[in-house]
């Protein structure tokens, strides 16, 4: 098993026939990702990389039966198009785009309370890299070559801090069962805790490595979480131990603001909650296998 | 995005927010026939840096005469202000802004941010204005006031005459405390700001509600739709560097120590950053030039680092993914040939064909240190800085 997408998920492109739409689809179809079809528009009708396009999230669903959707939708109009998405029945979102106001993210978070839990939407991001499940399918823009199948759980912010973790896992011969990028952003669609949530419930997944970073009381939140209702062990990286206070990091979520935000704040807070800590990020698979083995023993 | 208190006065004036009087100035003439035209006998000069804690820096200064006005212009035009919040690097004043003195009977603090736990808006509040929100928090944490307001249907009046109660107002200026914190509530969510932050507000002697000091910042992820708002930036008072870097679409940050560094993606990017103080080294910076590293962005990187001083050594480390590390290297390589570079420069590429991007790297006439891991690039990096320094 894993989480959120599996080889048959039937998926759309949202922006499907946009630059950058077009190169991420070709490399998920590739990939082997069961992708079904589009949305731009005005441009519904057409045929894109030989799928069909739509004008409409819900026709897209009515007519292809698609469960999730990823987007690559400008972050003027990513707002509506994620609204469009989860009124029209996806499971699934993945909002790759970065750049969308935070005011924008707070509304859609609103929106989205319309639903019954059973009928509402998860979105992952934005300004992420979406989710890979090794060998089953990739529903984001990451390298799927670095990713092996296994039993690791990733959580991260970061795209190329996540791709670094996957390759040190790699080279230790440790596999990936599903790897969720939740994204840089203030307020974001999934939370570490909503992952760590799946992935206790996930049969393939023995142990969860968390990359978090700076800013916001997310990674906390998760901890004290986990101490409470987890089984499986965690492994966290907090990145941003230089990170001056009151500055943004790249990522728009990424400052320190209050207490229990700076790198050093997380690490001691996900310690108590019981956390193995990877002290630098050159040892992240080496913690994640010291952790692993410990379980197997 | 920041603005100056001035900016953020006028702004909020327009939500129906009561200010003193006041004026900006640029030149000591300028401020003196402010003062004329606000009239009274009592004026303050305010230094316009985008910066709080200005009082305890000199750049507030009380005038009992038009002359001390114009002198005490003269003493902050141009003048580099150092703040608790600056830096040590400080900020330059390039206006003044006059205000008449208001004859304080309360003050009071009131802020409205994105609280991230509840993905709501919040509106703080304490009956202890004039001190920093953090100060208030530690000092006299049972005066906080917090009220989630939900963005869907906005500010409603009950709540803003609640916090108005709990900071202690008198019945008859419960209505107008209410009409300023939903003035707040309503810049807030109609502009696109990250945070409105009034302290102190105050209750003055002829029993006005004043937003004596303010402060406003937006998101920047918003000012493609807030005009207004954009025109307000005041570049003057950025990091020049950072300006430059902004300009040109990477995401830099000016830091005090002297490893330049060269990175795709920001949580890698910390994550450098990281392992450099960790090898017991100091990174001069924070740049990552996109997921992508592309041939433009190298070029544009290496310019930038190569015009800060500080730096001593400068450390790439670039995980290809969509792209690959030969495409990376050659990047690098022409960049290289663009911008001259006489320091020792540690190279580690990582992800897609890493062998060839390497081959290629060592093949080429440039000069650098190949490096492995993360741990081996900061660990080279501090190495080459220490041999510089013997």
């Amino acid at each position: 098993m894993s989480i959120f997408i599996d080889k048959k998920t039937n998926i759309i492109v949202q922006g499907f026939t946009g630059k950058f739409g077009s190169f991420h689809a070709e490399e998920m179809i590739k990939y082997g990702t069961n992708i079904v079809g589009g949305v731009t528009p005005g441009k519904g009708g057409q045929k894109h990389l030989g799928l069909p396009v739509f004008n409409t999230v819900k026709d897209a669903v009515k007519k292809t039966g698609a469960t999730a959707s990823i987007l690559f939708v400008p972050p003027e109009f990513a707002a509506d198009s994620a609204m469009e998405a989860a009124d029209a029945g996806i499971k699934t979102c993945v909002a790759i785009t970065d750049g969308i106001p935070s005011h924008d993210m707070i509304r859609i978070k609103r929106y989205m309370k319309r639903y019954f839990k059973k009928n509402k939407m998860t979105l992952v991001g934005p300004n992420c890299a979406g989710i890979i499940s090794p060998g089953k399918a990739l529903l984001g823009i990451m390298p799927g070559h670095i990713y092996m199948q296994g039993e690791v759980g990733v959580i991260g912010r970061s795209g190329t801090l996540g791709y670094e973790a996957a390759q040190q896992m790699k080279n230790l011969n440790i596999g990936v069962s599903t790897s969720v990028g939740i994204g840089g952003d203030p307020i974001n669609g999934c939370s570490f805790r909503d992952i760590l949530e799946k992935f206790e419930q996930d049969d393939q997944t023995k142990v969860i490595l968390m990359i978090g970073e700076i800013g916001g009381p997310q990674e906390v939140e998760a901890g004290k979480f986990a101490k409470e209702n987890m089984s499986k062990p965690i492994v966290a990286y907090i990145a941003g131990l230089t990170a001056p206070k009151g500055r943004v990091m790249g990522h728009a979520g990424a400052i320190v603001s209050a207490y229990g935000e700076s790198a050093v704040e997380k690490v001691e807070l996900l310690k108590e909650c019981g956390v193995t800590i990877s002290k630098n990020p050159s040892v992240m698979g080496e913690t994640v296998k010291l952790v692993l083995n410990g379980k197997k023993n | 995005m920041d603005i100056h208190e001035y900016q953020a006065k006028k702004i909020l004036a327009g939500f129906g927010i009561a200010i003193p009087r006041g004026g900006i100035a640029y030149s000591p003439e300028n401020a003196e026939y402010k003062a004329r035209e606000i009239g009274g006998l009592k004026w303050v000069v305010k230094a316009q840096i985008h910066s709080g804690a200005r009082g305890k820096a000199g750049g507030i200064i009380i005038c009992n005469s038009k002359l001390e006005v114009a002198q005490a212009a003269d003493k902050l035009l141009g003048k580099k202000l150092v703040t608790k919040q600056t830096g040590p690097q400080g900020k330059i004043v390039h206006r003044v802004y006059i205000e008449e003195v208001t004859d304080i009977k309360k003050e009071l603090y009131l802020g409205l941010v994105f609280d991230r736990s509840s993905e709501c808006i919040m509106v703080v509040a304490s009956t202890e204005g004039g001190m920093s929100v953090e100060e208030i928090s530690k000092q006299k944490p049972e005066t906080i006031i917090r009220s989630k307001i939900e963005v869907a249907v906005g500010i409603q009046r009950f709540q803003a005459r609640e916090i108005a109660f709990g900071l202690g107002i008198e019945p008859k200026l419960i209505s107008r405390t209410a009409d300023a914190i939903i003035g707040c509530y309503r810049a807030f969510s109609e502009l696109d700001a990250t945070m409105v932050e009034i302290n102190p507000l105050v209750i003055s002697k002829n029993e006005q509600i004043l937003a004596l000091d303010c402060k406003m910042s937006f998101d920047n992820n918003a000012l493609f739709r807030r005009n207004q708002v954009s025109e307000l930036r005041d570049k003057a008072q950025e990091n020049p560097n950072e300006v430059y870097a902004s300009d040109r679409g990477l995401n830099y940050i000016s830091l005090e120590g002297n490893i330049g560094n060269i990175i795709n993606g920001a949580g890698l990017a910390m994550a450098s950053m990281d392992m450099i103080k960790l090898a017991g080294g100091e990174p001069a910076n924070f740049l990552d030039v996109g997921g992508g590293a592309t041939p433009e962005k190298m070029v544009k990187a290496f310019k930038l680092i190569s015009q800060d001083e500080k730096v001593k050594v400068i450390l790439v480390n670039i995980f290809a993914g969509i792209n690959r590390c030969d495409w990376v290297a050659e990047g690098i390589i022409q960049a290289l040939q663009k911008i001259k570079i006489d320091m020792p420069l540690v190279i580690r590429l990582a992800g897609t064909n890493v062998d060839k991007g390497n081959k290629i790297l060592k093949e080429s006439k440039i000069k650098y240190i190949e490096a492995s891991t993360l741990e081996d690039a900061a660990n080279k990096a501090v190495v080459a800085l220490k041999k510089l320094k013997n």
